[in-house]
């Protein structure tokens, strides 16, 4: 028990987060801050000094990698550090997954109203660990070490990082895990626990956690790289404190937070125009045929609409009115994760350079409805996987933003969207043969780091290079994916055909893989990504979504007798119409249109099928030049089948050229007859309106539509009210879900 | 001051700039003069003589004509008040079969019709395609964007719109 304050002046923490609360609420500026006094006196000085904090956690986080972790975190980064107040903003940030920043700094806020300083007690060299998404955290699978950093008898901040784990000890082996239903198949919970003290972890505490979890050496290796990391944050903030002393210190890191709040609305209105933006996003979640558990037997798609206003003094709003509701799935997703995947987006769409801190997140007011999948407010809930709702959300975001860009003339910042991060295949099994006979190995590939970005308005988008949770996103060497999973070696990566979103610039392409078990025992596979609904909110000003995942597998293989007779296997699934898998296996082969499944069981010599995502599409595909798209065509980016219908080009092949000849005449004919289709099968908005409602009124929805449309008709007023405004439907209105 | 040449600008927009030169653009400090350089190009390249006010969409702009505001396609054709959502005036398509999406995707690439459908708007004038909205069926038409002219006139440039 402490007895003494361990805040400023005298004060408790409880006492300065109330203080800094009130400030921001009723100043609108970060601690009432009016001018920034030492940048205004010596912007070196104030400029040398943020520089030297960020490169204390920059060198911080690529030391703590080679000190100590798992593959995952050493081989892409899967890291990241922060400084915080006493309260928990965050003051400079490192490198890496930021989208961890924010929620890191929510579990430092539930510390302070928790009143951590009286009980467990705060105290120098206490070390904190949490995963816990109702506190600060995404799911469980992020892991976060805290520590206080204290001033003779101040605490005056905290050194927080963050590492993503293969596995957390949940119902199935994995780090997103599609069987979850509930907090009790999440794995282990650690909220916001204290776990050591004089900078040593606690051997009880670690000893508990191997055994927690499936992959204990590499839960140990990270626990030391975050920890590491942290204190060498703390040494880099004291010797700073001895340079400059602590008052200017003090100082500084208010202003450095109200500094970054101004450069976000200044920012604001450089780049956008005030006003209002929307986008509505959706997430299919196909558990009716998958789910083991009979509760969680539900077919859903997820409404993700969002709207942002600009207000005139570049401040923003930010509201997910109208999202459906939570349920018996992993997908739910706690108010820190969205503040989290909100702050990490703006930091790439508007505020990347700079001051990038929580500043940013005090300049945007938000509305996650409490008791919808953004707020759901249930603990008991499962929180295990909520990427399957945050990241099409935020392609809204992204796509509001872009509109803004455009009217302003900054065409080249246009992002209308990003690739799911998936197909996250996953699993583990035990090595049946070979040195390493016995011993457990995961698949958690990070290939799902390289997604394609979405176009922007004046070119394509990134192909197999994109991941919205890291700006830095990198999807590593395969070696040293096989190096930790290898009970499933690749047969091939190679470029999967019709990925990108269409449209006058295409979206990002991406790849696809085939692996076979081998030398293995008790393996559990499973996957998810969207199948059943386009990712996210779609392509933007006249682009198209991305293609959608699906499901391909093959058990009980004749693979032994195709690799000793040296036959041909499946290098992909180029054309899914006319699979490989179908022509070249023999065995049991299994295609769903959906991809997201529950776990199944695979033996030795099974083969498994995995397709990355492209990035949705900006602009009208007939548009798109003639050379480009013989490019694509070039490049296997896009076939000529499809190549025909959307983008209107007559290509040929010549086998003896290599490459693929336009007919210029033909592509100008094909396109005048494109656009007259287009003007005899399209409909006059009226005929459109009548055609759409009677879907409603007449019961021709299906039930996961249904679902969706009854949880945002109950759970928002505003939204049911504009629904029945626009179908002109009665007051008492409703949507039965049988 | 950054500033970039409107023949630079134009030939971005066409999509024509190599990566060496659109690179340093995209990592550069932005240029304060973009959005009248902009609109110069844009209304340099539309027959009709009505003011743009602010681009709002690839190919629409909003306008002053008789003193009103209003959402108006390259080709010239008009969709009325800006603060009505233009896309009550387009034509549109409805891709709600397995059939009409496999246009455009391969088999098992693109959504279930009965889970999402796919709509495609049309300009009335020219029948470029405007906008996509891929929802599920019996979604209400989104409106993408409402700004607030006067406020970014007035308030964030400092001057008077075009038509006040």
């Amino acid at each position: 028990m402490n007895n003494k304050p361990i805040g400023w002046n005298g004060k408790t923490l409880m006492k300065m987060l109330e203080e800094s609360e009130k400030y921001i609420k009723e100043t609108k500026s970060y601690y009432g801050i009016d001018k920034l006094k030492l940048k205004e006196e010596d912007p070196f000085k104030y400029e040398r000094a943020f520089a030297s904090l960020r490169g204390a956690l920059v060198s911080a986080r690529e030391t703590a990698l080679h000190v100590a972790a798992s593959p995952i975190v050493k081989e892409i980064g899967e890291l990241c550090f922060a400084l915080y107040t006493p309260e928990g903003d965050s003051i400079v940030v490192s490198t890496g997954i930021l989208v961890h920043v924010h929620t890191m700094s929510e579990a430092v806020k539930f510390m302070v109203k928790e009143d951590y300083e009286q009980d467990p007690g705060i105290n120098p060299g206490d070390i904190f660990l949490n995963n816990d998404p109702e506190c600060g955290n995404v799911h469980t699978t992020d892991v976060q070490t805290l520590i206080p950093i204290f001033w003779k008898e101040e605490l005056i901040g905290w050194a927080g990082g963050v590492t993503h784990q293969i596995d957390s000890g949940g119902i199935t082996p994995g780090h997103d895990l599609v069987s979850a239903i509930q907090r009790f198949d999440d794995g282990t919970y650690y909220t916001c626990r204290k776990i050591g003290s004089n900078d040593k972890i606690w051997k009880d505490h670690m000893i508990n956690a191997r055994r927690s979890v499936r992959t204990p050496f590499y839960w140990e290796l990270d626990e030391k790289c975050r920890l590491a990391g942290d204190l060498m944050i703390r040494d880099a903030v004291l010797e700073f404190i001895e340079r400059e002393g602590i008052e200017y210190y003090k100082q500084f890191i208010r202003e450095v937070i109200e500094e970054g709040r101004r450069i976000f609305q200044e920012r604001v209105k450089e780049r956008l125009i005030p006003g209002r933006y929307r986008a509505a996003a959706f997430f299919d979640i196909p558990m009716k045929e998958e789910a083991w558990q009979p509760r969680a037997k539900i077919d859903k798609v997820s409404n993700q609409p969002l709207e942002i206003i600009i207000k005139n003094d570049g401040s923003m709003l930010l509201s997910f009115d109208g999202a459906s509701g939570p349920g018996p799935n992993p997908m739910n997703c706690a108010k820190g994760a969205m503040e989290g995947g909100q702050w990490v987006l703006l930091t790439q769409v508007l505020i990347y350079g700079d001051k990038v801190n929580d500043g940013a997140y005090f300049a945007v007011d938000t509305d996650y409805p409490i008791g919808t999948w953004c707020n759901p407010g249930d603990s008991s809930l499962s929180y295990q996987s909520p990427w399957g709702n945050l990241i099409p959300a935020y392609t809204g975001m992204m796509k509001c933003l872009s509109y803004g860009l455009y009217s302003r003339g900054y065409r080249e910042e246009i992002v209308p969207g990003y690739g799911f991060t998936g197909d996250a295949i996953q699993g583990g099994g035990i090595y049946s043969a070979g040195p390493l006979k016995g011993q457990r190995w995961s698949l958690s590939t990070f290939e799902i780091s390289g997604q394609g970005l979405g176009a922007s308005g004046v070119k394509d988008g990134l192909d197999w290079g994109y991941a919205m949770w890291n700006p830095e996103a990198d999807l590593g060497d395969v070696e040293t994916w096989e190096l930790f999973q290898g009970g499933i070696p690749y047969l091939s990566r190679r470029v999967k055909p019709n990925t990108p979103g269409h449209g006058k610039y295409r979206g990002g392409a991406n790849y696809e893989g085939v692996a076979m078990i081998a030398n293995s025992k008790e393996v559990d596979f499973f996957g998810a990504r969207d199948g059943y609904c386009f990712h996210g909110s779609g392509g933007m000003h006249g682009g198209y979504p991305h293609a959608t995942g699906y499901r391909l597998y093959a058990k009980k293989t004749n693979m032994q007798e195709i690799i000793q007779n040296q036959k041909e296997y499946p290098l992909g699934d180029p054309d899914p119409s006319n699979g490989e898998f179908e022509k070249l296996l023999e065995g049991d082969i299994v295609r769903k249109k959906y991809c997201t499944i529950y776990p199944i069981i695979l033996e030795n010599n099974d083969v498994i099928y995995y397709a990355l995502s492209g990035g949705p599409g900006y602009g009208d595909p007939l548009e798109r030049k003639v050379e480009s798209v013989k490019q694509d065509l070039d490049n296997g980016i896009y076939t000529n089948d499809l190549v025909i219908n959307i983008y209107g080009v007559v290509a040929e092949y010549k086998e003896e050229m290599g490459e693929w000849i336009i007919d210029e005449m033909g592509t100008e004919i094909l396109r005048e007859e494109i656009r007259a289709e287009r003007k005899n099968k399209s409909l006059t908005f009226d005929d459109y309106w009548e055609q759409e409602r009677w879907k409603i009124t007449e019961d021709m929805l299906s039930e996961p539509v249904k679902r969706m449309y009854s949880e945002s008709l109950r759970l928002s007023t505003k939204w049911r009210k504009e629904f029945l405004e626009f179908w002109r439907l009665p007051e008492d209105f409703q949507l039965e879900v049988k | 001051m950054v500033k970039y040449d409107k023949k630079t600008l134009e030939r971005m927009i066409d999509g024509d700039l190599t990566w060496e030169e659109l690179k340093p653009i995209i990592s550069g400090t932005k240029d304060p003069d973009r959005f009248d350089k902009i609109i110069e190009i844009l209304q340099e390249k539309v027959s009709w003589d009505e003011k743009i006010i602010l681009p709002i969409h690839e190919h629409l702009h909003i306008v002053s004509k008789d003193g009103k505001r209003i959402v108006k396609c390259d080709c010239g054709y008009e969709f009325g008040d800006y603060k009505e959502n233009w896309k009550k005036k387009c034509r549109i398509r409805v891709r709600d079969t397995a059939e009409e999406l496999e246009e455009f995707y391969p088999k098992y690439m693109s959504s279930d019709p009965d889970w999402m459908e796919l709509r495609e708007y049309f300009c009335p004038g020219c029948f470029t395609l405007l906008d996509t909205e891929a929802v599920p069926p019996g979604y209400p038409t989104i409106f993408n964007f409402l700004p607030d002219i006067d406020a970014f006139y007035k308030e964030w440039l400092g001057r008077k719109a075009p038509d006040r």
